[in-house]
């Protein structure tokens, strides 16, 4: 094999960029949430003290901090498994022997994934419009009242996880289609030798082969909804009521509206421990379930 | 079942799912053409009474459109051609070359996975400032020349290159530089368009990022300009839809484009857990 120096060409610079702009500053970044860091620190460094876990204890003091929290939980307790069912109920549809145009089908219903959230949450923020949205005047002919989507607090927050279902439902169909298709073939024709109905392949031979796809796609998607910020800033900025703050949404409005960076940085690391432990929990269970 | 039912009944609902996934993009899209006002009606008009493109024209005389369009463009190409050429340098040398700590140092990689981006965002924030950055084009361009996730899925794709290839070419002579240009380079073309597709588009769509690192509204990306018009415009729903779309339609166009590669890629990123 070759000498040293030559592979470090190759990979150093990626190396270099990665170390510089990622790991030196999450490690900053758990030094920085033990400082009081904030403008006058950003003026000045003369004006930094350090404050222990000071800005973890104001943080669980916080009633938006938690009310951020709470929105959050709400929004992945639900948003999760309204989008995994939906992926799976395409991906069933799509996979059926019946299709006709397979392939148009699965691009437009994979479309809203690749369109610009932004973009998107404003074309939504129009669907929900009280006065002049679709959505209200589909509620009105099929006799429903109007509902005040973004603008009452009991509302906005379903209504962003309908839009985000609508956004991200596609990423998933597509990953669980291609598990739909890789399961052999006779595993289906035993069964059907064996005289199992639709239902019962269904139940015996596609879910169990599915289950460690579906436990993994839950894994990301998890992982993804609690990352929830750019939503409810296009669509609702927090409000009403601050029923949309997200930890994110906080942790950005911590940060960079009020300049309190060390502040903000415990809000990142507090989200980054939980997501991390909801993740090893999940792939804990996962593998109890379906262990062989 | 009747097999003819079932069929008709797979095929409503999929008939069905498809209306309601493409009607708001459809939606956006006929708004867009309206005359200003014109949408704000009960009940919603679903056609323009008259096509007019007088929102995409006020958007690029009055809204500075054009100049955000630059800098998304501008922002994308930059960043996609730069992490290619560092991921893919990357992703070859943790396949096919030997150097010190090299597993060591790519399972540190793959676990730092699991770190949310935003973590790092604060301090990166300051060290840019630092470095002068914050208000730039190389802010959003610098730190995103590399990515684990990019050195990850060319590592892979490089795994399957046969040693003998490297080692007939070492034996003639050629310089590691050279095979690497001649003889990686074309064998994972197909991982290299992918990765492009999906940098590129990951790129244009991102949102956090450049609303912190640029401040100054001559440096807005669309997706931030937009987010920012739409704070101001909150009435004018049709020169809101025309900006959505002139946001959207390019990343659409290449995804109809390149369907094939972005789905491979998506499904290589599923892996990475």
């Amino acid at each position: 094999m070759r000498s040293v120096p030559v592979a470090w060409c190759f990979v150093a610079p990626a190396l270099l960029v990665i170390v510089v702009f990622f790991f030196v500053p999450v490690v900053a970044a758990l030094a920085l949430s033990l400082t009081d860091f904030d403008i006058y620190a950003l003026a000045d460094g003369r004006n930094l003290r350090v404050v222990g876990l000071g800005n973890y204890a104001q943080l669980l003091q916080t009633p938006l901090f938690w009310r951020a929290f709470g929105n959050t939980l709400y929004f992945v307790a639900v948003g999760v498994p309204l989008t995994i069912a939906v992926s799976f109920g395409t991906a069933l549809l799509l996979h059926s022997r019946l299709v006709r145009f397979q392939a148009f089908f699965r691009t437009a219903l994979f479309a809203p994934v690749v369109t610009t959230l932004v973009a998107v949450a404003v074309i939504w923020r129009y669907l929900y419009n009280p006065h002049y949205g679709l959505l209200n005047y589909a509620l009105g002919r099929i006799g429903l009242p109007p509902v005040d989507w973004l603008g009452d607090p009991r509302w906005a927050m379903p209504a962003i996880i309908l839009f985000a279902v609508w956004k991200n439902f596609g990423y998933n169909m597509i990953i669980i289609l291609t598990g739909l298709q890789s399961i052999p073939e006779p595993l289906y024709e035993a069964a059907r030798i064996d005289g199992a109905s639709t239902w019962r392949q269904f139940r015996h031979v596609t879910l169990p082969m599915l289950a460690p796809i579906v436990a993994m796609v839950n894994v990301l998607t998890v992982a993804g909804y609690f990352q929830l910020f750019a939503e409810p800033y296009v669509m609702t900025q927090g409000g009403p009521l601050q029923s949309t703050v997200s930890v994110l949404y906080f942790m950005y409005e911590e940060g960079f509206k009020w300049w309190n960076l060390g502040s903000a940085s415990a809000v990142a690391f507090l989200l980054f421990v939980f997501i991390f432990a909801v993740t090893v929990l999940q792939l804990r269970l996962a593998r109890w379930e379906y262990a062989p | 079942m009747i097999p003819g039912l079932a069929a008709a009944l797979v095929n409503g609902l999929l008939v069905g799912s498809a209306a309601i996934t493409l009607l708001p993009l459809v939606w956006m899209l006929s708004v867009s053409l309206m005359s200003p006002g014109e949408a704000s009606a009960f009940p919603p008009p679903l056609l323009p009474s008259r096509p007019t493109l007088a929102n995409y024209r006020e958007l690029f005389a009055h809204a500075g459109m054009g100049r955000y369009l630059l800098n998304s463009v501008v922002l994308t190409t930059a960043v996609t051609l730069g992490s290619l050429l560092f991921n893919v340098a990357g992703g070859y040398a943790f396949a096919k070359l030997r150097f010190a700590g090299r597993d060591r140092i790519f399972k540190v990689l793959l676990s730092a996975l699991v770190i949310p981006a935003q973590v790092a965002m604060v301090p990166l924030f300051l060290l840019l400032k630092q470095l002068g950055l914050v208000n730039t084009y190389g802010g959003v361009i610098v730190p995103a020349l590399a990515s684990i996730f990019g050195m990850f899925v060319v590592r892979q794709y490089a795994l399957s290159v046969p040693d003998d290839l490297l080692e007939a070419a070492r034996i003639d002579g050629a310089s590691e530089l050279r095979i690497f240009r001649s003889v990686i380079v074309p064998v994972l073309r197909p991982i290299i368009v992918t990765l492009a597709v999906f940098t590129s588009l990951g790129t244009w769509n991102e949102f956090m990022w450049p609303l912190i690192v640029l401040n100054d509204s001559d440096l807005y990306t669309l997706p931030v300009a937009l987010a920012s018009l739409s704070r101001e415009h909150v009435q004018d729903n049709e020169l809101m839809m025309a900006g959505s779309v002139l946001t959207t339609a390019p990343v659409l166009l290449v995804f109809l484009g390149l369907q094939r590669y972005y789905i491979r890629g998506l499904m290589l990123g599923s892996i990475k857990e």
